[in-house]
């Protein structure tokens, strides 16, 4: 058993925290208080090679594995919730699914333009009135010669007002349930598309969060992605890659919470003595650090099955519930060691407070995640191999 | 052009704490990385390529940790790395590490120019290259904030050298060393397919033998410069009252500052 990371890994870790340090935190307050979109950041993200960092070099990806996916993720997340979803939206929710379940022509006409982060991608599963419930959508595809027409409404996406490139699912079939649903590969420009923002969230206000409106837009076969009513299985998939992704984010936001508060708690005196001497302080620390500790260990448990191209549904639903309710009440502590500077936007706990609440909703509420650790438990769900499984990380292939 | 990059590792001051150890910071078994001087080093070398062609070799003096300093000149593009280190070379003052540079540059053969730092974080002595360039022979040009025309085949160079209170533009004939401060570039992040490039490299590691060094003229026992002060320097500070009414008491305070030279 081995807890070291890579050489290669290491240098990661430093490179995008180093990013973070000087690129993110320096103006995502900012954008935090006017909630506006650090548009900024893209190219310096994609000249960093972030866009596709675990895409193959031959799609233009930088070739790494799915731990330095989740390092990025860490180090982003670290900095703000917002800029780390942007890669689990634009990678983990589109370009992965494609190279997992697209045709060679479709991976290599779609591939290289969001690995080099020309085109910027989302995911429209969630709709007004499905979230959890997949099932209960009513987008709907009819087909009329080699062309969907595709309608529906998409709810709460990430990045719906930067993308240019949307894999949305609708239903091809009405009767199938989520048997009935196919995923589809859009382009921003196209006849009856159209998209806007939601204003006034809690958190996450330097992420574009909004909608998706499809009214008849005629969609080529070439671009459906997968089978007809394979679209689910694809979803699911999908939710694999950017769970991972939402829980190594949470040790990010961790990690920075921790750092603050131990950093705060050395300085601030109350009674004679630092903070950092009382003992219910130093009992809020500890418990930060178990959680960063034992989420860390989920995480990299996941990139290690993630890499052996084992399926990971399980690990990964609790990975991004554990990580992602630690990261809410390890920020929520980091609030309170600060006192009444942590409850001002002076500090990033409060920022990190706001974010984190967002992560225990989407990428499946923490009660679903509950609801399925307890029924693989009790035998009520089993993980059926898929018509295209990720493959595993062979640097072989994946630096050619 | 043949292009030199002279690196050294250094503890992240960011991360030290304030214990102190002589003249030393103490960063045992703390964080190292690049001496940020020579990342403005290594971006200055790696644009030199890129604007002219030919190579850029990172050369660093250090422990065997050192090589980690390398691997990210190399991520960041430098093209091949040699890290100078041999126990016989520890604790030595700047002249016996410049002595050991020049070693191990002539060992890589011909240059154009030769790149590096204004100063090490650690020592900040900003002496070491000042005695490269004296031992081999060819102009110094520090401090460098622009470099406005670097001419291979002219065999010359241009460059902005940001003094106290003036900027004062030079030019020196090639082959030369530089030594730069921030404000000449915006280094860049080593890149992720520099990574994977320079998590396979080997880095040759040269010792005394390697360089014809004799062990005896190296490191601590070679060194001229001996440190006697102690650190942290002894505060002296007490407190004064001064008496009157508000108008005598800032006179006085007024006073007593430009008395004491604060003000």
């Amino acid at each position: 058993m081995d807890f070291e990371l890579s050489e290669e890994h290491r240098m990661v870790e430093r490179m995008v925290y180093d990013f973070a340090r000087n690129e993110i935190l320096p103006s995502i307050r900012e954008h935090d208080r006017n909630g506006t979109f650090p548009h900024e950041l893209l190219p310096k993200m994609a000249a960093q090679g972030f866009m596709g960092i675990c895409l193959p070099v031959r799609y233009d990806g930088a070739g790494m594995d799915f731990i330095s996916l989740g390092l990025l993720s860490e180090g982003l997340e670290w900095a703000d919730s917002s800029v780390r979803e942007t890669i689990a939206v634009h990678l983990g929710l589109h370009a992965l699914p494609i190279f997992q379940w697209g045709t060679e022509e479709q991976k290599e006409q779609f591939l290289p333009p969001l690995a080099t982060g020309e085109n910027i991608a989302c995911f429209g599963l969630t709709e007004p009135g499905a979230g959890s419930d997949v099932a209960a959508m009513t987008s709907r595809a009819r087909k009329e010669g080699d062309t969907y027409l595709v309608s529906g409404e998409k709810m709460w996406i990430t990045l719906s007002d930067v993308a240019d490139r949307f894999l949305v699912f609708a239903k091809t079939n009405q009767e199938e349930g989520t048997r009935g649903i196919t995923a589809f590969l859009l382009e921003r420009g196209w006849e009856g598309l159209t998209t806007g923002t939601i204003k006034g969230k809690m958190g996450v206000r330097a992420s574009n969060t909004g909608w998706i409106n499809m009214d008849e837009v005629p969609v080529p076969e070439s671009h459906r992605l997968g089978e007809e009513g394979e679209g689910f299985k694809i979803a699911m998939s999908c939710l694999d890659n950017a769970r991972y992704t939402v829980a190594a984010g949470a040790v990010g936001l961790m990690k920075y919470c921790l750092e603050a508060s131990v950093a705060y708690a050395r300085q601030r005196r109350t009674f004679g003595q630092p903070i950092g001497d009382h003992q219910l302080v130093k009992q809020l620390i500890a418990q930060m650090k178990q959680r960063v500790d034992l989420g860390e260990l989920a995480v990299r448990k996941v990139g290690w099955l993630k890499n052996r191209g084992m399926r990971n549904t399980r690990e990964t639903s609790m990975a991004k519930w554990y990580c992602t309710e630690s990261a809410f009440a390890t920020a929520s502590d980091a609030v309170q060691v600060h006192g009444a500077y942590g409850y001002s936007d002076e500090y990033d706990v409060e920022r990190h407070l706001r974010n984190s609440k967002s992560a225990v909703i989407y990428e499946g509420t923490s009660q679903i995640h509950q609801l399925m650790q307890a029924d693989y438990e009790f035998g009520n769900r089993t993980d059926r191999p898929l018509r295209c499984e990720m493959p595993a990380y062979d640097p072989e292939y994946w630096q050619q | 052009m043949n292009i030199i990059a002279l690196v050294k590792q250094t503890p992240d001051t960011a991360q030290l704490s304030a214990s102190m150890d002589g003249l030393k910071l103490s960063a045992e078994g703390g964080p190292r990385i690049v001496n940020p001087w020579d990342e403005y080093t290594l971006e200055t070398a790696i644009q030199a390529r890129e604007e002219h062609g030919g190579k850029v070799t990172a050369l660093c003096l250090g422990p065997p940790e050192a090589a980690e300093a390398l691997k990210t000149a190399l991520a960041m593009g430098v093209d091949e790395a040699v890290l100078v280190s041999d126990p016989a070379m520890a604790d030595g003052d700047s002249l016996t590490s410049a002595r050991i540079l020049v070693a191990a540059i002539r060992k890589i053969g011909a240059f154009d120019l030769i790149v590096g730092g204004r100063a090490a974080i650690d020592g900040n002595t900003a002496a070491t290259a000042v005695q490269v360039a004296a031992l081999l022979g060819v102009p110094l040009v520090s401090y460098v904030a622009e470099l406005r025309n670097l001419d291979p085949s002219d065999r010359t160079l241009s460059a902005v050298r940001l003094l106290e209170k003036a900027r004062e533009t030079v030019t020196s004939r090639l082959p030369a060393l530089i030594t730069v401060v921030k404000e000449i570039n915006e280094p860049r992040y080593p890149s992720l397919i520099g990574i994977r490039k320079a998590a396979r490299a080997n880095i040759p590691i040269w010792g005394c033998k390697d360089l014809s060094l004799d062990a005896a003229a190296v490191g601590a026992g070679a060194s001229g410069v001996e440190w006697r002060t102690e650190l942290p320097p002894v505060r002296e500070a007490h407190i004064e009252m001064i008496d009157g009414g508000p108008e005598d008491a800032a006179r006085t305070l007024v006073d007593r500052l430009m008395e004491e030279k604060v003000i």
